[in-house]
């Protein structure tokens, strides 16, 4: 039983982490339908700035991760602006094809800058330690990641549900003609939610080099896989449901690699995926609408 | 009659053509001038061309997208090295078995994900894709991760080419077929063509099958050429290669997929000698050429005996005019 619970506080924090990114995927999504498979590079680079400021400019964790977020919020602005703003109108698939180019793009130009190996995460900027809690082993990183990942999806809920931002991309989501109709600047909007998603991947990457203590530029590639399999285990373009989806595949992932094997970590994800599309395609969340003909 | 004899001239000029391009590419082979750099080349050229196609028949005309066609290119990769390696059976044979695995698999996977449509499709084939894949990696029969190495070399220009030509005949003589109208059907609207009594889950499995099997014969030719196959080649980021030719070359358009294929090899080959920005101008023409032709080089239009024969006719047209 305290093995079963140690796991599940090891699967929180990793799960906090696939939560804040399956964020930018799902919201992303729901107000253009894009699958947005530039996002798990996005948090890449969110990863270096936090590893840069920390080593190059000294700066606390809190900092960095600030910085990380606010750098990742502008490309996040840029991206959709010179990539996806002018495929808004073309085929779904035409844009599909945009995003795994800037995902290619952002991977690629980090490794001819920075170069391919990885980098040690400055273990002084955040000294491990052992909490010991009723027999159970917590690290003050999962406290760190799990504290920091509620906090920032407390916000996020809050600026959706109370203020006019929020207010305004809740409507282009659900009807982006209306919106316009309402007197709603579209481009905006969607600006807006890409400097969210964005900022909230800056801060998954960060948290991602303090837990796993290095980064490197290809390291974008599965998190952001896993993240998307959240977002849809959720009901892709439901915002409770990419949190509610992370977290489970957290879970999930530790209890594979802890009873059974590592190796088939992935494609039990992937199982699971599969699971729930062929039982209920839009997610644990989704409501099923009926098909208008 | 004097259609039949069109069509029986037509049919002759095409075998010509066909012939002909082999009997040059052949020679230059055995003469030398084709030294094993560009040989590389070609065999990846047939490759990209058997995959792009059979890529484009699920994708562009059935209009399913799907993003697992590297794990039924994998599969038949491992098929047929199990036949040719460690059975010791003829290509040919092995060969076959790719293309029934891979087919197989197609059935098994399509059955009950192409009940799902859109994203939710994508999705659920790119999950497969993985899965294939980290499978494999977890068969000790065939190393695992490490993959197989040392395969003989059976892959040879005669069959890359008769590879590459049966593909495209049979998906070209497949989308002109009553089948192909039923297919077509379904990508226009599913609706009414269901309303039709077309039975469209039948006609999407059929399509996802055969793309599969073709998937899988490229997988045998791979194997075969470059000596060794690693599970991880056929991840998700190869499927998104065969995926970049199609749209490249234009959804619903057969001649496109080719030009593509060959488009997107001659520019990889091209970018090796900077293998520092290789991949970052690969992106970025990608982002470009989306952008600016979103349906692609060749939209659905295809290039055909009737394209040219336009184009000698304006000519002449003009210079009548002149």
């Amino acid at each position: 039983m305290l093995e079963f619970t140690q796991q599940i506080v090891n699967g929180l924090s990793l799960g906090a982490i696939y939560a804040l990114i399956a964020l930018g995927y799902t919201m992303v999504y729901g107000i253009i339908k894009l699958i947005n498979f530039a996002h798990g590079d996005i948090m890449m680079v969110g990863a270096f700035v936090g590893y840069f400021s920390l080593t190059l400019l000294g700066t606390n964790i809190m900092v960095a991760m600030v910085t990380a977020m606010i750098a990742c919020a502008v490309l996040g602005v840029i991206i959709e602006k010179v990539a996806y703003r002018p495929l808004r109108n073309s085929t779904r698939i035409a844009a599909l094809i945009t995003a795994i180019g800037v995902s290619l793009f952002l991977e690629y130009i980090t490794i001819f800058l920075l170069g391919p190996s990885q980098k040690v995460f400055p273990e002084s900027a955040f000294p491990i330690k052992a909490y010991d809690l009723a027999g159970l082993s917590v690290l003050n990183k999962d406290i760190f990641v799990v504290v920091s990942a509620v906090v920032l999806m407390l916000i996020l809920q809050y600026i959706i549900k109370w203020t006019k931002t929020g207010k305004a991309m809740r409507a282009v989501s659900l009807d982006q003609e209306a919106a316009v109709l309402m007197g709603i600047s579209v481009d905006k909007t969607i600006s807006i939610t890409f400097a969210i998603g964005s900022a909230l991947a800056a801060a998954a990457g960060v948290m991602y080099g303090v837990y796993y203590s290095t980064v490197n530029p290809l390291m974008g590639i599965i998190p952001g896989l896993k993240a998307f399999v959240a977002a849809v285990l959720g009901g892709i373009g439901i915002i409770p449901g990419a949190m509610v989806g992370g977290f489970l595949m957290g879970l999930l992932e530790t209890m594979v690699s802890g009873y059974g094997s590592s190796l088939y970590r992935d494609a039990v994800a992937f199982g699971v995926l599969i699971l729930i599309l062929l039982i209920k395609p839009t997610g644990l969340f989704g409501k099923d609408t009926g098909e208008k003909v | 009659m004097q259609i039949l004899k069109n069509k029986f001239i037509r049919f002759c000029a095409d075998v010509l053509i066909l012939a002909a391009l082999f009997t040059l590419v052949q020679y230059f082979i055995t003469t030398g001038l084709l030294n094993q750099y560009y040989q590389i080349n070609l065999a990846s050229m047939c490759i990209n061309i058997i995959l792009s196609v059979s890529l484009s028949l699920i994708n562009g005309f059935t209009g399913q997208l799907s993003l697992g066609h590297a794990g039924f290119m994998a599969v038949g990769a491992y098929a047929s090295v199990i036949l040719t390696q460690m059975l010791g059976q003829p290509f040919i044979a092995g060969i076959f078995a790719a293309c029934l695995a891979a087919g197989v698999c197609g059935f098994i996977i399509g059955v009950p994900t192409l009940r799902l449509k859109g994203d939710y499709l994508a999705i659920a084939t790119l999950a497969f894709g993985e899965i294939i894949r980290v499978t494999l990696q977890n068969i000790d029969y065939v190393n695992g991760p490490a993959g197989v190495l040392g395969i003989t070399k059976l892959t040879t220009w005669p069959w890359l080419f008769a590879a590459a030509v049966i593909t495209t005949l049979v998906v070209v003589n497949l989308i002109n077929s009553s089948y192909g109208r039923a297919i077509i059907s379904v990508r226009e609207d599913e609706v009414a063509s269901e309303l039709m009594g077309i039975n469209t889950t039948k006609y999407k499995v059929i399509a996802f099958v055969i793309g599969a099997m073709f998937a899988g014969l490229a997988g045998a030719m791979y194997a075969h050429f470059f000596y060794i196959i690693k599970p991880e080649t056929f991840n998700f980021l190869k499927s998104f290669d065969i995926l970049v030719m199609v749209v490249l070359g234009g959804l619903g358009s057969t001649s496109g997929a080719i030009i593509a294929a060959i488009f997107i090899t001659a520019l990889t080959a091209a970018l090796q000698s900077f293998p520092a920005i290789r991949m970052i101008l690969y992106a970025l023409i990608l982002i470009i050429v989306m952008i600016y032709r979103p349906q692609g080089l060749m939209g659905n239009k295809e290039l055909s005996r009737q394209t040219f024969g336009r184009i000698w006719s304006g000519r002449k047209n003009e210079h009548n005019r002149n």
